[in-house]
């Protein structure tokens, strides 16, 4: 399962929200997008040249995915799975 | 990877953890996203007057004050009239 491709909407820490096609994820939650545009243009034309941005990870507030995108199914599973797992003591 | 490689020598546009834009080429940067602008300028937006052009040259930006760095559209980017854009400048990331 993956969200790349998928159209999404990245709210950042200063409000800023940029909506596009996401290309790529890595390790610090960095985020790349495609094909994008800015929420709320007229408040911010900042941006209005860019086609496409990295948003570095440390920045971002929410990632809102389209519903369709995310497989409800198998995330209850998954969380069903671990909720069965014996719980490992924590280490001192 | 989410790396910067695609925009090395390119035209970017930075926008600051205190909301400022820094247009220039992109020519280095690391796991950090710590950021070598060349010929770079600061755009400085206001809602009363058009955008002023801040000339800066070379900038070392730190990766912690980085937001977003976007690749500039050139022919996009010098249709738009930035004497008649009236915009408030970008909030700044509140620390918390």
């Amino acid at each position: 399962m993956t969200l790349i491709g998928q159209q999404v909407t990245v709210e950042l820490k200063n409000d800023l929200a940029i909506t596009g096609i996401l290309v790529s994820v890595d390790q610090f939650l960095n985020i790349k997008l495609d094909d994008i545009h800015v929420v709320e243009e007229q408040k911010y034309p900042h941006m209005m040249a860019v086609k496409n941005c990295f948003i570095r990870g440390s920045v971002v507030r929410y990632v809102k995915l389209p519903a369709s995108a995310v497989d409800t199914a198998l995330l209850q599973d998954a969380a069903r799975r671990e909720a069965q797992q014996p719980t490992v003591p924590a280490p001192r | 990877m989410s790396d910067l490689q695609q925009y090395v020598d390119q035209s970017v546009e930075v926008i600051t953890v205190d909301g400022r834009v820094i247009v220039g080429t992109l020519k280095g940067f690391d796991q950090t996203t710590n950021i070598i602008l060349s010929g770079c300028h600061e755009r400085v937006f206001s809602e009363t007057e058009g955008v002023e052009k801040v000339p800066l040259g070379l900038y070392i930006i730190r990766g912690d004050n980085i937001c977003v760095v976007g690749e500039l559209d050139t022919e996009r980017d010098e249709a738009i009239d930035l004497s008649e854009i009236r915009a408030p400048p970008i909030n700044d990331i509140m620390k918390r």
